[in-house]
């Protein structure tokens, strides 16, 4: 099963020549494809594209301005149509022809995982770098759910999931195509079957593992001209097991432990499930300041011993201003569980910073992991331009690994949450308590008694008085 | 319970202690494993196992070993942060297998449906609560009771609320609700107030502490039955045993209740549907929760499921309870005063050259004595019966449980001892004083300890107040002495105690005899420190080394010289 990652609205902008391609680009150019891969449980991820390139008048500045360099997490974001609408308004085509036809927000959203990215980054147009390309991706990947979706059945085609069938390319598209993961078939003696059967297939390493794809060309006129329309099938021809998804290389969890409402610690638990070989990760945490991190209580231990990292990079939190920032280098051991923990204390807020439904906690962002995964198939090298969009998703840096940057899941945390109808009763009976019992106490033991002695005499003695002080005599 | 007079118990506990590791009966994990992936769930395993200090009768364990299978949906396109729970736990037999059937046959339910927002984890434990603890321990990567288990391979977040199902077979005529859980903590009232709601939809029958619902609140009966519930739920808070697997999600700040399934001669019976449709609907609504349960009903007492006291009412009962010993110690200290300055000024004025010592000194030197030995003697109530558990059965005849008991009981009488052992200490200068300073320092400790568990556990604080505070308010060395001592007797904790175990059966319309009642209370003691040791409960502790010294201070008074 995909475990669902947030919607993690990463804003990453990256001047300077650190941009991936510089072979020359084309201009205004639109790519677009959509990736069906079939999983042994039986769902299928589908994975859409489009890329977008447009010339820019922004000039090159030398070097690299750090400054610039942004992030940025919403941990709550829920997705919804609301995301899906502005998204899809980006596209060239919108939702008129191409494979965006096939974006229809119900079908997109009764799915059991859904992720969506917007990536803009500048593209050099020659080797100085002195002209710019920008360029925008987006991607889209679902994953159908055969119980949810499928109602069970476990054979999928282009209507079933998304109600809609391929009809034309996109006009303006110089590339709309279709590839359909048919590893397993072709391993294994058929195991699956793809109905149209397709005109050419495409061979490429991803995430370590050889793949071949079947490949729809929407350009291609023989490909929807048979029928005016192209509904892709899929067709299990033996009954699944139900056996366990077979574990990636690299991947995280990440949990608070501890109960109570004072102290509590943040775990990340690191899985490196290859064999034999250990890589280094890089692990970004950015912690809200309400969690005051103890850092000398931060610890890593893989296989029962302490790893010391080889870079530790931290940046303590200001209150109200900043976040923790910390960032590691960790070897992980192969075939190995590193546990990365730390403590924290929960501080107490103001009552005005708390959200409207303080009770229902705060939010700490996903961990970013980051790492070259070493694969078990070496690949070459990939040329940007030519090979589909997808197999820069994980770019293969040499031979023999490929990049991967993983999000953990966001963490839930409640804070000491005063009840928010106590104040008003607590000001009120605080008021009255001082002003009817202090004020009367503070009265009591403050003044000064005298015992007033009865006038007597009246006039007499009064006038006796004047005529003492007069005379320089004390009063009677 | 034959804990004490019963050889053929005590043999087969023997036997069983022999097989330690070979258990009686298992979970199949592997089917259960293979049934909940079918499903669609994600499966996760956990053992654990656990070395009790001495074996436990009543359950027939001693070295437990047991795995804890959960399944989790995944809610979609959600991120995990939260997540419900329903756990069914599984005894030692298969009791609860209906239960697990439910539980089954809703998580293929849920998992077809998408408007889930929380993640779910269905959870089988085994060795009922002990798997419950390993698994809640794992699941918050603690360790409070020095279980060992597995660490959990799958986690889904902040529990938000959790649901324990107990069903002994597949029809049944009424569901009984369970809230007391460890140390007296209660779940939010809304739970409860939910759970109501959807019994009364669906028209299944609820019961309370296994008493129906009265209907007439006008006549005598209800109120009478409304008061019966709430003394069985003061007895059960008190008690500060879970009541059920819920009470071990308390700690973690989970709201959670125990459903039971009960089978009576009723006529009118309900399939598993209707306790299904229940749960779904209980669970759909905690699904769309924004935020957690949280008003202020965390203390209450319930006198009927739709009636509940609250805290602002009972609260001052026990405050006026408590003000009678702090009145007792001012009239003490005020006694003092005059009683210090009385001799001082005789003494003054028949021999003026001897310099006095401080009137205050004396009191407080002699206090020191029986404060600290009544304290060692609750120390050692606390930690012998079980370190010295395997001394005595090497010298007693008697299995590790029993010993343990014994050795309970035989320190607590001993302390009855003490007036005799500490005179010698004490000085015997102003032996009024004496006694009227050390009964002031123990009302003082009283009152304080009375006040901190009330607000921890209302009950037991309520119910330890009722009965302590006349007997030490009133003991007094001078007096109807043989009186005060059987007052005092019958009001220690060991025989509030007995006395609320009868009352208790009692309330349930099961009355007990004077040999049963005896069984039970052994078995009762043996329960408490074990229910210490497992699960952290804090009954045994807060009596051993709090309340009992305290009230042998008191027995300390009385027999003042």
């Amino acid at each position: 099963m995909a475990a669902a990652v947030p919607l993690a609205v990463l804003a990453l902008l990256l001047l300077g020549p650190g941009g991936w391609g510089y072979a020359e680009p084309l201009r205004d150019s639109l790519r677009e494809e959509l990736v069906i891969t079939p999983l042994p449980s039986g769902d299928v991820a589908a994975t859409f594209q489009f890329r977008t390139r447009w010339d820019s008048d922004l000039l090159q500045e030398e070097g690299t301005d750090h400054y610039f360099l942004r992030y940025a997490v919403l941990p709550r974001e829920v997705v919804c149509t609301e995301n899906l609408t502005p998204w899809k308004k980006l596209l060239p085509c919108s939702s008129k022809a191409g494979l965006s036809v096939l974006l229809k927000a119900d079908r997109l959203f009764h799915t059991s995982y859904h992720s969506q990215a917007v990536h803009i980054r500048p593209v050099c147009r020659n080797a100085r770098c002195t002209s710019v390309s920008w360029e925008l991706r987006q991607t889209l990947s679902v994953v159908f759910d055969a119980f949810v979706t499928g109602q069970g059945k476990k054979d999928w085609s282009l209507f079933r999931m998304f109600s809609r069938t391929l009809t034309e390319p996109c006009p303006l598209a110089s590339e709309s195509r279709v590839y359909v993961d048919i590893t397993s078939s072709s391993q294994d003696n058929e195991t699956l079957e793809v109905n149209p059967p397709p005109l050419t297939t495409y061979q490429d390493v991803i995430l370590g593992t050889r793949k071949t794809y079947a490949v729809y060309d929407l350009l291609d006129m023989a490909v929807i001209s048979s029928s005016r329309n192209l509904n892709i099938q899929l067709k299990w021809k033996r009954p699944l097991e139900n056996e366990a998804p077979p574990v990636p290389f690299l991947h995280a969890q990440r949990y608070v432990s501890g109960y109570g409402l004072q102290k509590g610690e943040l775990s990340t638990l690191l899985y490196n499930t290859h064999p034999y070989r250990a890589f280094p990760v890089l692990l970004l945490d950015t912690v809200p300041w309400y969690l005051r991190l103890y850092v000398h209580t931060l610890t890593i231990t893989s296989k029962g011993k302490e790893n010391k990292p080889s870079y530790i990079h931290y940046q303590p939190a200001q209150d109200r201003l900043q976040p923790h920032l910390l960032e590691m280098l960790i070897q992980l051991p192969a075939n190995s569980v590193s546990k990365v923990s730390i403590q924290f204390e929960r501080a107490l807020l103001k009552w005005t910073e708390y959200t409207p439904d303080p009770n229902h906690g705060f939010y700490v962002s996903p961990s970013v992991i980051s790492a070259l995964v070493p694969s078990m198939v070496a690949a070459k090298p990939v040329d940007w331009e030519e090979s589909p969009l997808f197999s820069s998703l994980f770019p293969v840096s040499d031979s023999s690994s490929y990049f991967v940057r993983l999000y953990t899941e966001p963490l839930l945390v409640s804070l000491p949450t005063p009840d928010f109808s106590m104040p008003y009763n607590v000001i009120c009976l605080t008021c009255t308590v001082v002003a009817v019992c202090y004020g009367s106490f503070y009265n009591l033991l403050t003044r000064t008694f005298h015992i007033e002695e009865p006038s007597t005499g009246g006039l007499a003695k009064r006038l006796a008085n004047l005529i003492r002080r007069a005379r320089g005599v004390p009063p009677l | 319970m034959g804990l004490l007079s019963d050889p053929v118990r005590r043999r087969a506990l023997a036997r069983l202690v022999l097989r330690l590791n070979a258990p009686l009966w298992a979970l199949p994990v592997a089917w259960l494993e293979r049934t909940m992936r079918s499903v669609g769930l994600e499966v996760y395993t956990q053992s654990f196992s656990r070395k009790l200090p001495f074996p436990d009768e009543t359950h027939e364990r001693y070295v437990v070993a047991g795995t804890n299978v959960y399944g989790i949906l995944r809610a979609p396109r959600a991120a995990s942060t939260e997540s419900l729970v329903l756990t069914v736990p599984c005894g030692s037999d298969s009791t609860n297998s209906q239960a697990v059937g439910l539980l089954l046959a809703l998580a293929a339910h849920f998992r077809g449906q998408i408007y889930w927002a929380k993640d779910i984890i269905f959870l089988v434990t085994e060795h009922d609560l002990l798997g419950t603890e390993a698994w809640l321990e794992a699941y918050h990567d603690t360790n409070v009771t020095g279980m060992q288990s597995s660490p959990l391979q799958g986690r889904a977040g902040a529990i938000q609320a959790a649901l324990a199902l107990e069903l002994s077979s597949d029809m049944v005529t009424s569901l009984d609700v369970a809230v007391e859980g460890l140390n007296g903590q209660l779940p939010n009232l809304d739970l409860l107030n939910l759970f109501q709601t959807f019994c009364q939809k669906g028209g299944l029958l609820c019961t309370l502490q296994g008493k129906l619902q009265p209907q007439d609140w006008t006549s005598a009966d209800g109120p009478l039955q409304g008061l019966q519930t709430l003394l069985l739920m003061v007895l059960q808070q008190a008690s500060g045993r879970p009541h059920g697997p819920h009470g071990l999600f308390l700690r973690y700040r989970v709201e959670a209740l125990t459903l039971r399934g009960i089978n009576s001669f009723r006529q009118y019976k309900y399939d598993l549907v209707a306790v299904g449709k229940a749960l779904e609907g209980m669970f759909r609504k905690l699904n769309h929760l924004l935020e957690r349960l949280h008003q202020s009903f965390f203390l209450y007492l319930l006198a009927a499921l739709a009636r509940f006291v609250s805290i602002g009412l009972y609260m001052p009962a026990v405050g006026f309870l408590l003000l009678v010993l702090g009145l007792k110690a001012l009239e003490l200290w005020m006694r003092l005063h005059e009683a210090g300055a009385g001799p001082a000024e005789v003494g003054a004025a028949s021999a003026p050259g001897t310099p006095l010592p401080p009137a205050q000194g004396v009191g407080l030197a002699s206090l020191v004595a029986p404060l600290l030995i009544s304290q060692a003697m609750g120390v050692a109530l606390y930690t012998l019966p079980v370190l010295g558990q395997h001394v005595a059965t090497q010298h007693f005849p008697v299995a590790e449980a029993e010993a343990v008991v014994l050795t309970l009981l035989a320190i607590y009488a001993a302390g009855l001892a003490l007036p005799h052992s500490t005179h010698r200490v004490v000085s015997a200068q102003a032996p009024d004083r004496g006694w009227m300073a050390l009964k002031l320092v123990a009302l003082i400790y009283l009152a304080l300890q009375l006040a901190c568990i009330a607000l921890t556990n209302f009950s037991l604080g309520f119910l330890l107040a009722a009965t302590m505070v006349p007997a030490a308010a009133l003991t007094e060395p001078c007096g109807p002495r043989p009186f005060y001592a059987a007052l005092l007797v019958l009001t220690s904790p060991a025989a509030t105690l007995l006395g609320s175990l009868f009352l208790w059966r009692e309330l349930q319309e099961a009355p007990l005899s004077l040999a049963e009642g005896w069984q039970l209370f052994l078995g009762a003691l043996a329960q408490g420190v074990l229910e210490h040791h497992t699960y952290g409960a804090l009954l045994f502790p807060l009596l051993a080394l709090g309340i009992y010294p305290c009230w042998l201070l008191f027995w300390n008074v009385l027999f003042w010289k």
